[in-house]
């Protein structure tokens, strides 16, 4: 077989090798092509499947694991809610408007696959610093905004880093999130011998073709060249797609819906046949309805057209579904049906073209057994040797300036995030959230990682990414419930970044599994680098949804009135390891991440949720990048209001720059009214958990007595310089 | 009093309109198809916020063909109540039942965000539960929002007193910084010389329930509502 043949295909020449044993001959052109996007690495999981089995993935509330289109937890009153992240780092690199655009429409679509109705979109993104990366950065906002605002969900969410290491390759991770009756969940198995297969939504163009074995290649000087892998999104027609997918919910016509993502007709029709024992499909690609002529069985069976569904009808109930698609003036077309042969057949008219074993497809690429070895670990920090803090408000404005810490709101008023009426936390705080219409249940949600932590560890830094989540969500008085996870790599093929991978698996499942939220779906995204030197940060991003009984009782981080009490909820350290205090006042990334105890964050979880269910409190926020002033100044220029401390004096050996800006995981600001006082301070004892005072909420002014005194309209200018 | 919600495809504040005026005003309520020839025997007509037939075009360019589009202006031109709400503006403009047109942003981008509406007319049915010159608070979500016309339909919307909200800051003061999109005059909301079709960028929709963040919008839907059915019962 020619090489250059079988690097167009992605695949190895011990690939090839097994594909011609397990046929028991050569694949024809198109049955090459078919098995080279399934086989990638995007598709199989070749190199992380092994891994992946590690993370738990069940629990009470979970009625959908991983394999299908999206994961699903049951929140209460008959309502499950249905979520995943998914990456689209690659196109975002080359074309970041639409790479990051159908992005999001992809998403979306493996959530109505479902048969829920979406209502919330998050997106965590990291660019190289700006200005230099500006290309990339208003792409990928312009994108997620043209898509989302157009589509008519609300994106509540999310995160944006900036770091050297993402220049190359930003990282592009959409999640979407939706609600169905847990009785009228849907999932994509093909189903009935005979019954009609039908391809609905936008023709089929050449566009996208290969996109799934180009996210699986390391990106190079060629790579711009690609730009025809990358697919045009179309949100309007997504908008038709979607509302007549949730009118299929009033007929039983239907057995399936997919979504037709990376890889196109060949992984829709794979997978819906592959999750059914022996189940098989005969496709007659002249029967496709197309954008252009001349197009071949390849082309057809290749093209990652974006905006298309598959659905499986029951056998004589076409016209039903088609009278529904019709009424939104989509074009639906039965191409196919559903075969007991266990065989992926396609036809193109009278001619055969293809015929490949589902089970060959789906799940026959050799899984690839890679080395992890631990690189060199990164240079250590004496944190004695740090000079003492000098002007603490100097530094708080300066911090509060720095790229990851800025305010978000130039961002997220470019996103729709109220259409729906549904936004009962809007972005901005910790987590979002979104209510349940007719009932009192709030959906909590948010997306979580720093980076940096994973880089300097990737056991514990995967640990503080999923505890931050969890932190978040409980922020607003809400249950942490299940996670999705988007894991965001390197080349696997080097032995350093295989173990990054390994480790982060594992730190992941052990925080997971003592949190109690399992992953329920999830993506991974590897050969995140450039040129084979310039690799990002390994970034595994925790999405997360929680629920709370009665969004009535939910908490936002402002501070909501004067002469509240504010307080600190949880212990200090000498955390300044891969702080963001160490990169903007000193200039390293270095050192070890803040130790986590993960029995003291269920502990101080406990105390807050506990709290909040009392009303005890008015507000709350977690402690993060950045440390406690930080967040205590968030929860000021929020709420418009300062606040009065006395000086900190902490007890050796906590140094006052750690006190201020350490890192220190299970840590919250909260504030109390002077009548829930006495309540708070009890309830904390019994759950054994530290509470400081650190002041009073009032004035205009964030103050620690003699130790700095900054205005509310200095820090706001310094916080908001992004916000052009 | 029956609402009707006009559905193109693209719209999507057809089921926050909704909600609003069945859930929380307790109102009747219809939903209008775009390929509908009737009206369905509804009192107003909201035409909602949306991307109607993907907007690619020009906004509302497209819409302003819908068959039910007919009907709306027949409607309009009888005296019924019309409600044009963000994207629903945008269409009023183009079908030609409100002077001007709205254009992109003075930012080129899109905004979602809270803003403040000057009130200057509170003797129309979408008003009749404000207050002179009350300040309303209610957010904006578009990316083409900033209202366009000549300097003769300009002066002739002021002489006549057609614009009906206008951004303003907190305390009433209408200023260049508290407008967010670039509109002339800072022009938030008009309303045609019979004072019967209403088109606004903002979205009281969504400001009509306290955990949205505020209820101001709620007045707009009262007044529609209690201000037509004074007219029944005189």
């Amino acid at each position: 077989m020619d090489e250059r043949r079988l690097r167009e295909v992605a695949l190895t020449p011990d690939e090839y090798r097994a594909i011609v044993e397990q046929l028991k001959r050569a694949p024809n052109e198109v049955e090459l092509g078919m098995l080279g996007v399934l086989w990638s690495e995007h598709c199989s999981y070749k190199s992380s499947k092994a891994l992946l089995r590690r993370l738990p993935t069940t629990g009470p509330g979970v009625v959908q694991g991983p394999g299908e289109n999206a994961g699903a937890v049951e929140v209460g009153e008959g309502w499950s809610v249905v979520f995943k992240v998914e990456s689209h780092n690659h196109p975002s690199a080359i074309e970041p408007y639409q790479g990051a655009a159908t992005g999001v429409g992809g998403i979306i679509r493996d959530v109505i696959a479902m048969g829920a109705r979406p209502i919330a979109l998050l997106d965590s993104l990291r660019f190289g610093p700006l200005p230099a990366s500006s290309h990339h950065f208003e792409g990928v906002v312009a994108g997620i905004g043209g898509y989302g605002n157009c589509i008519g969900i609300p994106t509540v969410g999310g995160e944006v880093y900036f770091e050297e290491c993402y220049a190359n390759n930003p990282l592009v991770n959409a999640m979407c999130v939706g609600l169905v009756r847990t009785e009228e969940l849907m999932r994509a198995r093909a189903e009935g011998t005979g019954n009609s297969i039908l391809l609905v939504g936008a023709d089929t163009g050449r566009d996208g073709i290969h996109g799934a074995s180009f996210a699986s290649l390391e990106l190079d000087e060629s790579s711009s060249e690609r730009r025809p892998a990358v697919q045009v999104g179309n949100p309007f027609l997504e908008k038709c797609l979607l509302e007549a997918c949730m009118d299929l919910a009033h007929t039983d016509a239907v057995v399936a819906i997919q979504d037709l993502g990376a890889a196109g007709l060949t992984s829709a029709v794979a997978e819906c046949a592959g999750r059914v024992e022996g189940a098989g499909a005969r496709i007659d690609v002249s029967l496709v309805p197309r954008r252009e002529r001349g197009m071949t069985p390849y082309d057809v069976m290749l093209s990652e057209s974006q905006e298309r569904m598959l659905v499986v009808v029951r056998r004589g109930r076409e016209r039903e579904v088609e009278t529904i698609f019709h009424a939104w003036d989509l074009t639906s077309a039965v191409i196919g049906e559903v075969t007991d042969d266990g065989q992926l057949t396609v036809v193109d008219g009278r001619d055969h073209v293809a015929r490949v074993p589902v089970k060959l497809l789906t799940d026959g690429a050799p899984m690839r057994r890679l080395m992890g070895f631990p690189p060199e670990p990164p240079y250590g920090l004496q944190v004695d040797a740090l000079p003492p803090l000098v002007d603490a408000g100097a530094t708080l404005l300066r911090m509060l300036a720095s790229p990851n810490l800025a305010s978000r709101r130039g961002i997220f008023r470019r996103y729709d995030h109220m259409v729906g009426d549904s936004t009962v936390i809007t972005p901005g705080g910790d987590a979002a959230m979104l209510r349940v219409k007719g009932t009192r249940l709030g959906i909590a949600v948010t997306t979580d990682c720093n980076a940096r932590y994973v880089h300097l560890d990737p056991h514990l830094g995967a640990q503080l990414a999923v505890a931050e989540a969890a932190r978040n969500i409980v922020a607003t008085g809400a249950r942490p419930l299940a996670v999705t996870d988007c894991l965001n790599f390197a080349n696997p093929d080097r032995p350093e970044v295989y173990w990054e991978l390994e480790e982060a698996i594992a730190g992941l499942a052990y925080a997971c599994r003592a949190l109690d939220v399992p992953i329920v779906s999830g993506n991974v995204s590897l050969y995140n680098d450039s040129n084979g030197e310039s690799a990002i940060y390994p970034t595994p991003v925790v999405g997360m949804v929680g629920v709370i009984d009665d969004y009535q009782r939910r908490l936002g981080a402002a501070l909501r009135a004067e002469g509240d009490f504010v307080l600190l909820i949880g212990s200090s350290h000498n955390d300044l390891g891969g702080s963001e205090y160490l990169k903007v006042e000193h200039g390293h990334v270095a050192g070890r991440p803040p130790a986590l105890d993960l029995t003291r964050e269920k502990a101080v979880n406990r105390l807050i949720l506990s709290a909040a269910q009392s009303g005890y409190m008015h507000s709350a926020h977690d402690c993060a990048d950045g440390g406690m002033l930080i967040a205590l100044a968030e929860c000021c220029l929020l709420g418009g209001i300062g606040v009065r401390c006395p000086a900190i004096r902490p007890e050796p050996p906590l140094r006052l720059d750690a006190a201020f800006f350490g890192e220190s995981p299970s840590r919250y600001i909260v504030s109390v009214p002077s009548r829930a006082m006495p309540e708070m301070q009890s309830l904390a004892r019994r759950h054994n958990v530290e509470l400081s005072m650190l002041g009073l909420a009032g004035g205009g002014f964030v103050e620690f007595e003699g130790q700095l005194k900054v205005s509310l309209a200095e820090l706001r200018a310094a916080w908001e310089v992004m916000v052009t | 009093m029956k609402f009707g919600v006009v559905v193109f495809p693209g719209t999507w504040s057809d089921r926050d309109c909704g909600w609003v005026v069945d859930q929380v005003l307790g109102q009747e309520l219809v939903y209008l198809w775009h390929k509908d020839t009737d009206l369905k025997g509804c009192d107003c007509v909201i035409l909602p916020g949306g991307f109607a037939y993907g907007d690619y075009l020009r906004t509302g360019a497209i819409a302003r063909f819908a068959p039910v589009m007919e009907q709306v202006g027949e409607f309009a031109d009888r005296g019924g109540l019309v409600w044009g709400i963000c994207n629903g503006f945008q269409v009023l403009c183009e079908a030609g039942l409100l002077p001007g047109a709205l254009i992109r942003n003075s930012s080129l981008q899109f905004r979602c965000e809270w803003t403040n509406l000057l009130v200057e007319r509170t003797d129309l049915p979408f008003t009749s539960r404000c207050e002179e010159r009350e300040v309303l608070r209610m957010p904006i979500a578009h990316g083409e929002g900033s209202y366009f016309a000549d300097p003769a339909t300009l002066s002739r919307l002021e002489q006549r007193g057609q614009v009906v909200l206008r951004y303003c800051d907190a305390d009433g003061r209408v200023t260049p910084a508290s407008n967010p999109n670039g509109s002339l005059h800072n022009i938030a909301g008009i309303v045609n010389a019979r004072g019967n079709v209403l088109g606004m960028m903002p979205h009281p929709e969504r400001c009509s329930e306290a955990e949205l963040g505020g209820t101001d919008g709620l007045k707009l839907f009262r007044s529609v509502a209690e201000g037509a059915l004074k007219v029944l019962v005189s």
